[in-house]
């Protein structure tokens, strides 16, 4: 890496240095480590174990839930954040810092009330028995606990577009005599579009990735609520660390291609900022 | 932070005609938003408290007592202040490079910073039994001179650095590369070393967001639970952190009333993590206030 160092600052070498050696040893060698493992493994053995009837049950578990969690986040972060942005009402920023609370809770915290909760004799699982609704153990249960833990990223990434808005444009709009909704969905709508597009795609990476929770509220049955994490610990308490490794590679590669894409979603999005 | 920027913004806000929404609409939508933000983080939150104390304060306050939850007390400590005090070293030395030099491969260093909050914590978890596990690349090597990393405190320790890797670093790096070189280079040129200029011009200018990221660090470790649970061996007594302890309990060994009540230590921590940000958020809005109320400087 070369260095053009116009400030002449000290240093530069020494921290970068550290900066590598400890990525080095935390990350690289860590993930590098995970695809060196798998090349030494027949290919032929990897795929059967990554792509079993199990284990597609699983994808399809993992990413079906994760997709429909992050599309609530997206429609109820979108009503949240701009209730927030807004609007003045009393208890406003109390409710505003409660939206961080999914970040700041332990996921197995999270898990373990819900389960509650939501259990045929909860608080709320009972009204929802009576209507022949089972949440907990099924694929209800991932998608509540998913949306649960991806509740903030919407909320977070549109609320400075929201208060950047151009208050002219809608007075502009209005006085042209356009209604609140027409206004609302082609003026207002697409400059929100990129960040909350940023956020759906953060809040299912981190879908994709969730374990804890979910354990909790729905268990971890193949086929009807094992999602690939939890397969993959399946895996590792049966000591078979070539499906454990099989299934990590896909998950780990797919995690890597939505990084990439959460990355030039936000780049695109800034650019609507001003 | 930009969350400070925006609670100034939105308070010099001013409503005007045209740009807002019928009032009966406004109080629709402000009355929804709250009910399910009640009923989705209020209620699970008074659920956990309401459950550890159901059956009186006698029996929570001796599940808290257990002394296996002692024990997990003190894992989770250990852990959380070994993930603290290494991250913070790393954010510290990776947000002066990457933020005060211009170098190649930048972009790919920021998003290598990224990738642990993508990576699933269960898959964090297996990238250390792959390389430290008995079946692992330094298995043979690590049992033959009877060194035990994973089911062991310290795999413990590497996956919870795993999962809470990025956070110091991503929070200062924006701070630093906002607040430019102008100042260090006038303090180096009145004759600073380069030590008292990072101790008393750079570290002064982004305390609040060092303290966040610390905050959000200490968080993220202490509740940890995919990953530590893959490379723990899950003993109560001994390789037992609090989120471990709470899932097991959980599963029955101790009854829901003694998982609930371990588990409001960690709601108890969730909430002093968000009072500490939203008083973080005060703090740094004033400097900016101040700031933008002293005389501007002409370069």
């Amino acid at each position: 890496m070369s260095q053009r160092n116009r400030s002449g600052l000290p240093g530069f070498h020494l921290t970068l240095g550290y900066t590598l050696l400890y990525l080095g040893i935390i990350v690289i060698i860590p993930v590098g480590g995970l695809f060196v493992r798998a090349a030494q493994s027949p290919f032929q053995e990897l795929w059967r174990l990554a792509m079993n009837d199990k284990a597609i049950a699983a994808y399809q578990l993992t990413f079906g839930c994760s997709l429909i969690a992050a599309s609530i986040n997206a429609v109820v972060g979108t009503w949240i954040a701009w209730v927030l942005s807004r609007y003045e009402f009393p208890g406003r920023r109390i409710a505003d810092a409660l939206i961080d609370f999914p970040f700041a809770l332990p996921t197995a915290v999270a898990g373990l009330t819900l389960a509650k909760l939501f259990d045929p004799h909860g608080w709320l699982g009972s009204a929802l028995a009576a209507l022949g609704i089972q949440v907990v153990l099924t694929a209800k249960g991932i998608i509540l606990a998913l949306t649960f833990v991806g509740l903030p990223f919407v909320v977070r990434a549109l609320q400075p577009v929201i208060e950047q808005l151009e208050l002219e444009a809608e007075e502009a709009a209005a006085s042209l005599g356009a209604h609140r909704g027409y206004t609302f969905r082609r003026v207002i709508a697409p400059a929100l579009f990129p960040a909350i597009l940023t956020g759906f795609a953060m809040a299912f990476a981190r879908a994709v990735g969730e374990y804890g929770s979910v354990i909790f509220v729905a268990g971890n049955k193949p086929y009807v609520s094992q999602i690939a994490p939890a397969l993959i610990v399946s895996y590792l308490e049966n000591f078979e660390y070539d499906g454990a490794i099989a299934v990590a590679l896909v998950l780990l590669i797919l995690s890597m291609l939505l990084l990439l894409s959460v990355n030039l979603l936000e780049r695109w999005s800034s650019r609507f900022l001003r | 932070m930009s969350a400070i920027v925006r609670s100034r913004l939105a308070a010099t806000k001013k409503s005007r005609r045209g740009s807002e929404e019928h009032p009966w609409a406004r109080r629709a939508l402000i009355a929804s938003a709250m009910v399910f933000l009640f009923v989705i983080l209020v209620v699970p939150l008074v659920n956990v408290f309401f459950q550890a104390l159901e059956t009186g304060v006698m029996p929570y306050l001796r599940a808290l007592g257990d002394a296996n939850t002692v024990t997990a007390i003190a894992m989770t400590g250990m852990t959380a202040l070994s993930s603290v005090a290494l991250n913070l070293a790393f954010g510290l030395t990776a947000s002066w490079c990457i933020a005060k030099f211009q170098f190649k491969g930048k972009a790919l260093l920021l998003t290598l910073i990224d990738l642990p909050f993508s990576v699933s914590p269960v898959v964090a978890g297996l990238l250390y039994v792959v390389l430290f596990g008995r079946q692992g690349f330094f298995g043979p090597w690590l049992d033959a001179h009877d060194i035990h990393i994973i089911f062991a405190l310290p795999g413990m320790i590497l996956a919870t650095l795993f999962v809470t890797f990025p956070f110091v670093a991503r929070e200062l790096i924006p701070l630093l590369e906002s607040e430019g070189t102008e100042q260090e280079q006038a303090a180096m040129s009145l004759g600073a070393t380069g030590w008292q200029t990072y101790w008393r011009v750079t570290l002064p200018s982004v305390k609040w967001g060092l303290l966040y990221g610390v905050m959000l660090c200490n968080a993220r470790a202490m509740g940890e639970f995919g990953a530590v649970y893959v490379v723990s061996s899950n003993i109560a007594g001994k390789t037992e952190t609090v989120p471990l302890r709470i899932f097991n309990l959980d599963l029955g060994l101790g009854g829901h009333v003694a998982a609930f009540a371990v588990a409001t230590l960690l709601a108890f921590l969730a909430l002093v993590t968000l009072a500490l940000k939203t008083w973080l958020e005060h703090r740094q809005n004033q400097d900016l206030i101040l700031a933008s109320a002293l005389p501007k400087h002409e370069h």
